[in-house]
């Protein structure tokens, strides 16, 4: 029995591991491979600077959202808090390049606090206080531009617009600063005590309390950087896109969370990689690419691959640990 | 020992604030609708009129009988976050089958619905995940289904027997809001005076003394999660013939949302054990009239979704259970 | 250590009483622990031992008193209260990771640490892996690794090896006394004899929230021990004079139920139990030998890795719904979490189980509930304003009798009671008590299990008794007294009793 016990266990582990670490890494390499072999224009420079470059914005929401799923929670208000960033971003720019950034970082923040703080402070369940926020923004959004009517356009010679569209070796800054934060994100979530407070947050609630794991300042702090990151994104979309368009970022967090639990974090909580959730977002991106240039199908298969890839995922996450 | 005097213990201080919290959420939401209609009925013009009435009764039938099913759900302390995608299912489905007729047509869209519930359900109560989890797949990627059934169209729907439940009535009741009100009975009946009902506020009170009282637990969760997958479907009928086409991309968007704000305001409390029927029904007519006592008083639709969002917090926080 | 006067108590505990909502958890309790000792504190379930850890380690407040600490105290809980998908080392170090020179975490370092450190509880598990992929008892050690090394002076285990594997025990004992060599004082938690007596130098004896001995455990004989645990509490001679129960039933000679070498490991090794109709099987034990775990097995609720049972001769498989319908029933121990739906009445709590059979065509008929559940309120004599009344504003004895209620209806030929009398007053006791005693006498074959040797005494015809999860021997007629059982418990020589009582350990 007990030879059983220690045998069983440590071989499942493994296979766990093996899964939730690679599995999406293989599915993304075989994806790329097969996409490189049937579609000529796959692989070409243009076609995966443009992939990386909309991977880049999905990507900056998900590094935020990543760090709030392994708490345990769920930040369902991303989509419209990262059009409010835009907006914002639009709107400042008039001000010049600190405000059209600064703006939307601040007040997307807050949104974040907010919903950290009603989180962690009073039980509510995460799901209901973040799709309320998500109404909030979209409120606020609409207060912003007469209800949907105004758009505001930023000057294409502004320092903000290079932001979105500059580039190096043809590559989109947009990319470059999703790495950046990627790489800081992985370092906060392994190498730094906070990192470390998030896994126990999620991992087992009623133990990190009593191992002394600041839980309530730790869920405040992963909400209001997931707000933050959603209003850069947004911000970053506006500056390339040259204006904060009103009506992006519906159903964007279920993008998010797709690509963050298809990298294998726990959507449970306690586990999960910064570094699964870029691969996460390439899978999807390549996957939306290749739908594009099939043609005959038309984007809305995105979605269903989403749902059947989380599926799949959630399913195999729950068997596996049984 | 000394538990016979403490039995009688509980302070009055603390029961009294205990008590009034009680009462609030219990009755809060019958205290809301009559404070609503009284403030309409002085300040609003044109407000206590029949066709005003039937407007929000019109406006407010899907969301009622989404909420139905949501309640049920959330009485055995589960959630279902697809039911704006299962309504969209049901809205694609129906004009591939509406060339062999409206019934045909519209059972479909209700297979369709019972199908994507049982699912739901399956995964609850069989793989056992987490109510939130297991709906978020079909969330994410049921619209998108809708969306390619339907080659990411509106289409125009043209069956006249088929529009008519959108526009007829009975005896001046709309055919929705009359479907609204049958389903609302059933559902209560079934709640209360069912085996499967009652089965099923036990075990959202307490799953595992359900479980060790011999009960049909996993039966019972399928069964629920297929009810309100049904309860969609029918929603997103009657939403489509009213709107005369199958508009999948915006049909039941943010439901869930309107749906769970309704039942929790209704005084259905999300750690399950209980189910309000009566409640969920002024929960949707205190959020249709805010709304509507909104958009009446000029205030523009992004202030309203600010106000709703704050009182869906507000009804929330008031009905969670302190620890 | 900071203060280095061998004299002075580590931690000093005087006069201190606790009340939880009117019920006195803890009454004018003295306790020491010196530097350096190793202090077993016993109790039965409700004694006060985990009021009195929490008051030792500054969770709970006191009411009255004086609590004196002189030094760092760490607790290793019963339940392994870390975070099992962090790996082992982050686990032993959160909160106080090694840091390199970028004030980042340094993770090879807290390998090495964390692997140096757990080599000296004999474990040789890979760091980074996820603690929840260990065996229970070496979560156990890491739990106990991390506590040692933030620099205690005290540390208290909780029940630690309830949940261990006999071999897993040998190395935590070890890693006790290596502990004990260092100077550390620990104050040791557990029910089981054997352990105690290995390690312990002293002891102290909860009941009831009294402090009812303190002194050096080796000069005490176990059966003095048991007896002082178990003990007839004090207030219960001054108000009730016996138990309710009357003379005993006359057994049927076909056993009703015959449970076989049912084991589900490490709580329950090889233990078999047959009832008659009409009969009523006490099964005794200390906290943690294998009661309930037993009476889960024999319902179908705990997973079992071999055993039978046979109802009325047929098998029966293993799930509660198959159990259910061949009428075997359980009053579960915990009334909050496994008895009553709290939100709902106190009718739909006794018709729940019977609900199929009073509905026609799944609709539910209220005249034949409102019959049944008038019928079982007056029987059982639960007091209630009207069968509309949440069960939850009931009293605990009123809830019990409506759990009974809620089996009665179904029927059943096989009763499990496990603690049918816990945490209810004294009147609803006794009439639980005179209740138990007139169903068996109707013909149902009763499995009752019981914390206090009275009601198991007076209530059983025949008694099984469980030790660490074995049966430890099988007492009925002459045997039922006090001496039986304790000696049985306390795994003393018996003259009688069979070979299982007599070893006082085994399988090591």
């Amino acid at each position: 029995m007990t030879a059983t016990l220690t045998k069983t266990t440590p071989t499942m582990a493994a296979r766990t591991k093996v899964l939730q670490r690679q599995g999406a890494a293989v599915a993304l390499v075989l994806v790329v491979a097969v996409s490189w072999l049937v579609f000529p224009r796959f692989g070409s420079l243009d076609n995966l600077r443009d992939l990386a470059l909309q991977g880049s914005f999905l990507a900056v929401i998900a590094i935020g959202m990543t760090f709030v799923i392994i708490t345990g929670g769920i930040d369902l208000s991303v989509g419209s808090v990262y059009a409010l960033g835009g907006v914002l971003a639009a709107w400042g720019a008039q001000y010049g390049f600190l405000v059209a950034l600064l703006l939307p970082l601040v007040v997307c923040g807050l949104i974040g606090l907010i919903n950290g703080l009603l989180i962690a402070r009073t039980n509510m369940a995460p799901f209901i206080v973040t799709l309320a926020s998500l109404l909030f923004a979209r409120g606020l959004l609409l207060v912003i531009t007469d209800e949907g009517a105004t758009t505001y356009k930023i000057a294409s010679d502004s320092a903000f617009v290079e932001l979105g569209r500059g580039t190096v070796f043809g590559f989109g800054y947009p990319i470059f600063i999703a790495a950046a934060l990627a790489l800081v994100g992985g370092m906060l979530l392994n190498r730094t005590n906070f990192g470390q407070n998030v896994f126990a947050t999620g991992g087992a609630e009623q133990s990190a309390v009593l191992l002394g794991v600041p839980v309530a300042k730790t869920k405040v702090l992963v909400y209001t950087m997931s707000g933050t990151l959603a209003g850069l994104a947004g911000a970053l979309t506006a500056a390339y896109l040259q204006s904060g368009v009103t009506v992006i970022g519906v159903g964007l967090e279920l993008d998010a969370i797709a690509v963050v639990v298809i990298g294998g974090t726990l959507l449970t909580g306690g586990m999960g990689t910064v570094l699964g959730t870029v691969i996460g977002v390439g899978l999807i991106k390549v996957i939306q690419n290749v739908i594009n240039q099939i043609g005959t199908l038309d984007s809305n298969y995105q979605s269903v691959v989403s749902g059947v890839f989380l599926l799949i995922v959630v399913v195999l996450q729950r068997i596996l640990r049984r | 020992m000394t538990q016979a005097t403490t039995q009688a213990a509980p302070s009055t201080a603390v029961s009294a604030a205990a008590a009034r919290t009680r009462w609030l959420q219990d009755n809060g939401v019958y205290v809301a609708v009559g404070v609503l209609l009284l403030f309409n009925a002085v300040f609003t013009a044109n407000f206590l009129t029949v066709g005003n009435f039937t407007t929000q009764l019109v406006q407010a039938a899907p969301v009622l009988i989404v909420a139905l099913g949501m309640a049920l759900v959330i009485g055995t302390e589960g959630v279902d976050l697809s039911v704006g995608a299962v309504m969209a299912l049901a809205a694609a489905i129906i004009p591939l089958y509406l060339g062999a007729g409206w019934l045909m047509a519209i059972t479909m869209a209700l297979v369709v619905g019972v199908l994507a519930g049982a699912f739901n359900g399956f995964l609850v109560a069989k793989v056992g995940i987490q109510p939130i989890v297991a709906t978020l797949a079909l969330l994410v990627g049921g619209r998108g289904l809708a969306l390619v059934i339907a080659n990411g169209q509106l289409v125009q729907l043209r069956d006249p027997t088929f529009l008519s439940l959108g526009t007829d009535d009975v005896f001046g009741i709309p055919i929705s809001v009359l479907i609204a009100g049958v389903l609302a009975l059933v559902i209560a009946a079934v709640t209360n005076r069912t085996t499967f009902g009652r089965q099923l506020v036990a075990i959202g009170g307490n799953r595992k003394a359900a479980t060790l009282a011999g009960l049909p637990v996993t039966r019972v969760l399928i069964g629920v999660y297929a009810i309100t997958g049904v309860l969609a479907a029918i929603a997103g009928v009657l939403a489509t013939s009213r709107l005369a086409a199958s508009d999948p991309a915006d049909m039941g968007l943010l439901m869930e949302l309107s749906a769970i704000t309704a039942v929790v305001v209704g005084g259905t409390p999300l750690t399950g054990g209980k189910v309000r029927v009566l409640g969920t029904v002024f929960g949707v007519i205190l959020m249709q009239l805010v709304r509507a006592t909104l958009i009446k008083h000029n205030l523009p639709d992004s202030i309203a979704q600010m106000i709703q969002a704050a009182i869906i917090v507000a009804a929330v926080y008031v009905a969670r259970e302190r620890r | 250590m900071p203060t280095d006067m061998p004299s002075t108590p580590v931690i000093e505990v005087a006069g201190v009483t606790k009340t939880f909502a009117g019920v006195r958890a803890l009454s004018d309790v003295d306790f020491t622990l010196q530097r350096g000792e190793i202090h077993a504190l016993v109790g039965e379930n409700g004694a006060g031992k985990s009021t009195l850890i929490k008051v030792l380690t500054g969770i709970h407040t006191t009411d009255a008193g004086r609590v004196t600490r002189n030094g760092n105290i760490s607790t290793i809980y019963q339940e392994v209260n870390l975070v099992p998908l962090m790996s082992v080392s982050a686990n032993m170090f959160l909160g106080r990771e090694p840091r390199n020179r970028f004030g980042l975490i340094d993770r090879a370092r807290r390998d090495a640490d964390a692997a140096e450190l757990l080599r000296g509880y004999g474990i040789t598990a890979d760091v980074s892996s996820p603690l929840g992929t260990l065996a229970v008892g070496e979560q156990q050690m890491v739990a106990l690794a991390r506590a040692v090394d933030a620099n205690a002076d005290v540390v208290i285990m909780d029940e630690p090896t309830s949940s261990l594997e006999p071999r897993e025990v040998e190395t935590l004992l070890g890693v006790v006394r290596k502990l004990h060599e260092q100077g550390i004082a620990i104050i040791y938690v557990s029910h089981r004899m054997d352990e105690l007596y290995r390690i312990c130098d002293t002891v102290t004896v909860l009941r009831d929230g009294v402090n009812v001995h303190s002194g050096p455990l080796k000069e005490l004989p176990r059966i003095e021990l048991v007896s002082l645990m178990l003990g007839r509490s004090v207030k219960e001679i001054e108000s009730h004079g016996t138990t309710a129960f009357g003379e005993d039933h006359h057994a049927d000679a076909e056993p009703v139920l015959q449970a076989t070498g049912l084991t589900s490991r490490p709580r329950i090794d090889g233990v078999s139990v047959t009832i008659r109709p009409g009969e009523v099987v006490g099964l005794a034990g200390l906290l943690g030998s294998g009661r309930t775990e037993t009476a889960k097995a024999i319902i179908g609720a705990l997973p079992v890795d071999g055993g039978t049972v046979l109802v009325a001769g047929n098998p029966v498989a293993r799930t509660v719904k198959a159990s259910t319908r061949a009428g075997i029933s359980m009053l579960a121990e915990d009334r909050k979490t496994e008895g009553i739906i709290p939100n709902l009445s106190v009718r739909e709590n006794i018709v729940l189980a019977a609900l199929p059979r009073l509905s026609r065509f799944g609709v539910t008929s209220r005249s034949k509930q409102d019959r049944i559940v008038d019928a079982f309120i007056k029987r059982l004599r639960i007091k209630v304003s009207s069968p509309e009344q949440k069960v939850a504003e009931l009293s605990g004895g009123n809830q019990q009798k409506v759990l009974l209620a809620r089996w009665l209806c179904t029927e059943p030929k096989i009763l499990l009671l496990d603690e049918p009398t816990r945490g209810i007053d004294v009147g609803a006791k006794a009439e639980v008590q005179a209740l138990i005693d007139e169903l068996a006498r109707e013909g149902l074959a009763v499995l009752l299990i019981s914390s206090e040797l009275d009601e198991l005494l007076d209530g059983a015809d025949r008694l099984v008794v469980l030790r660490d999860g074995s049966v430890a021997g099988e007492l009925e007629g002459d045997q039922l007294t006090r001496e039986h059982v304790l000696k049985a418990i306390a795994a003393e020589v018996t003259d009688d009793s069979g070979d299982h009582a007599g070893s006082p350990q085994h399988s090591r």
